[in-house]
């Protein structure tokens, strides 16, 4: 599927999406909801809306776009899209985090297979991104690999290794994405380890930069992967400047929700700002 | 068990095992278009230059940047590739740890890893760059296959093994060059010692070029009327245990000798097969510590690694029985 769904069909997903989130969460009573709503538009994009050339039916097809969810503790947005999109029970969403659920803590190609990367110890991502796209140059194939980010990721040494060597290899069929929420477990990035300014560092790193005002609006994501797609010499990485928690009220900017569940009554309140 | 071809020994010098590797590569990439090499500023030293000139496009220079390799090598593998990582033992096994834990062993990728300048032999560089620890950190890691060779034949037989078998795989090799133990026609097996000399009083487990001084010790031991088996255990995982079982049941004594800290390497895995099978006493030559700079010679003699220790050894063992 490259074909991009219509504009309110992308943002009614989004709205699933979210839901399924607090949900998913809620029951599990422990996950990491603030960076799963942050990036919820991020790979709605990326999955429906025209970006990655996969087929649910024949998920290790091997010309496929790879997308490694490289931020692994957000993983109740990447089972919750990959059930929306065909790839994984959408009916046991809710044993996210019990035992012999396919919806392990992170993302766990062990427990469920249609994943590209067991991911969840930060920063190892992008050198397997890139890994996945030398080897597709290597075979002449198109497939294209795309990785996502968290911000407080990217204070990770690994992640500047592979920078070096993505630009220094010209591995342009790989496109990263950093969900820039500015929150990270302990607090705000400014206030724990400061990566600003990031856009300038990917630039000096070698990399085509391209800086997103708001990461949640669709048209500009569309927009942003193509022009990642269509750079040539050097890979991409978009820096998305999104709203950790976005979407509900009290879990917006608040370092609380970083990696703590809501309550029953706090999934009700989340679940009637999601209608 | 593998019977070794032929009886005497010259112990005449050979090649390193990391230029045998860097040779067997290059046989390798043009047999198999899907063997790629990954190297971190090393690639002169773990001779995957040989490769890198002979496939620049499938050879990836990472930069001294074991992390990002280890990874990258497993986002290769992920997609089809047979990617042979190298480094020092040290530098790859310590720095890249993490990487071979969460993105190759947990998916259980076909990732080889190669570690080349083991042990203290690497000599006067000294304890930074010594890796007295990798077999520990290989076996640690589930799934990861551990080969230890001789010689220049057992190491490009156990390089063809890596390509052939489906999996990571982590094969030490040394700086220094080493005493050619084998003929070009002897068999090595994966999960299979080696019997390089027969005997009945005691048995001398080793690998790496602790087998040429395990030669020499049972050759030295003969002389005294004691006649001691020397088994290679190159292969640490899988490990031989119906070798140890009979070398338990049939010399009731036991002699370990690696160039590794003996508190983590060969030794221990041997011990913990013949406590749950057959009990027996044991003695155990390797290292104890962190060593220094100086020739490899002088440190294996002042560090406790040449046949008169293993000789050592058999006698206390022997006093045991």
């Amino acid at each position: 599927m490259s074909q991009s769904l219509p504009l309110a069909e992308l943002q009614g997903i989004c709205r699933q999406i979210r839901r399924d989130i607090v949900e998913m969460i809620g029951a599990a009573k422990s996950g990491h909801p603030g960076g799963s709503l942050s990036a919820v538009e991020i790979l709605v994009t990326l999955y429906f809306g025209g970006v990655l050339r996969h087929d649910p039916a024949n998920p290790k097809w091997p010309q496929r776009d790879r997308f490694i969810l490289s931020k692994g503790h957000a993983a109740p947005v990447l089972y919750s899209v990959l059930a929306e999109a065909g790839y994984a029970p959408k009916d046991q969403l809710n044993t996210l985090r019990k035992l012999g659920s396919p919806y392990q803590g992170h993302p766990d190609i062990r427990f469920l297979p249609v994943l590209e990367a067991s991911t969840g110890s930060l920063g190892e991502g992008l050198s397997l991104a890139l890994g996945m796209g030398c080897a597709a140059r290597l075979n002449r194939s198109s497939s294209r690999t795309y990785v996502l980010l968290g911000d407080g990721e990217i204070q990770e040494g690994q992640i500047w290794e592979s920078a070096m060597f993505g630009s220094y290899h010209k591995v342009d069929n790989v496109c990263a994405i950093v969900d820039y929420n500015k929150i990270q477990l302990d607090g705000f990035l400014k206030d724990i380890m400061d990566i600003a300014p990031v856009s300038d560092k990917w630039r000096a790193f070698g990399w085509h930069a391209i800086e997103l005002p708001d990461g949640h609006h669709i048209p500009a994501l569309q927009a942003a992967f193509a022009e990642a797609a269509g750079t040539k010499g050097r890979p991409t990485v978009i820096v998305a400047n999104t709203i950790k928690g976005k979407g509900v009220s009290f879990m917006e900017n608040n370092p609380k929700f970083h990696g703590m569940a809501p309550k029953p009554d706090e999934v009700k309140l989340a679940l009637q700002e999601l209608q | 068990m593998t019977p070794r071809t032929k009886k005497n020994f010259t112990l005449k010098m050979g090649m390193a095992t990391r230029e045998a590797f860097g040779r067997a590569l290059v046989e390798l990439g043009k047999a198999n278009p899907d063997v790629v090499v990954l190297d971190a500023d090393l690639s002169k030293s773990t001779m995957t230059t040989y490769f890198a000139k002979e496939f620049p496009d499938r050879f990836f220079e990472c930069g001294i940047a074991e992390a990002n390799m280890a990874a990258t090598a497993a986002g290769l593998a992920s997609a089809g590739k047979i990617p042979f990582v190298s480094s020092f033992s040290c530098f790859i096994m310590n720095k890249g740890f993490e990487q071979l834990r969460v993105t190759v062993a947990y998916p259980h990728l076909n990732v080889k890893v190669v570690g080349t300048h083991s042990g203290i032999s690497i000599g006067e560089d000294g304890p930074t760059q010594m890796s007295v620890e990798e077999i520990s950190l290989a076996c640690s890691l589930p799934g990861f296959v551990v080969l230890a060779p001789a010689d220049e034949l057992g190491t490009r037989a156990l390089v063809y093994a890596a390509a052939d078998y489906v999996g990571p795989v982590f094969i030490r090799t040394g700086r220094m060059k080493a005493p050619i133990v084998y003929e070009p026609e002897q068999r090595f097996n994966v999960g299979k010692a080696v019997e390089v000399i027969e005997g009945s009083d005691v048995t001398i487990i080793a690998n790496g070029l602790l087998v040429a001084e395990a030669i020499r010790a049972s050759e030295a031991l003969e002389v005294e009327g004691v006649s001691a088996r020397v088994l290679d255990f190159h292969s640490v995982r899988p490990l031989d245990r119906e070798a140890i079982r009979r070398a338990a049941a049939e010399t009731r004594a036991i002699v370990v000798a690696e160039e590794h800290l003996v508190d983590s390497g060969l030794g221990v895995r041997v011990a913990q097969a013949v406590a749950e099978m057959l009990p027996c006493p044991m003695e155990f030559v390797g290292l104890t510590g962190y060593a220094e700079s100086g020739s490899p010679d002088d440190l294996l003699r002042k560090y406790g690694m040449v046949a008169p220790n293993i000789a050592a050894a058999v006698r206390k063992v022997l006093a045991r029985k």
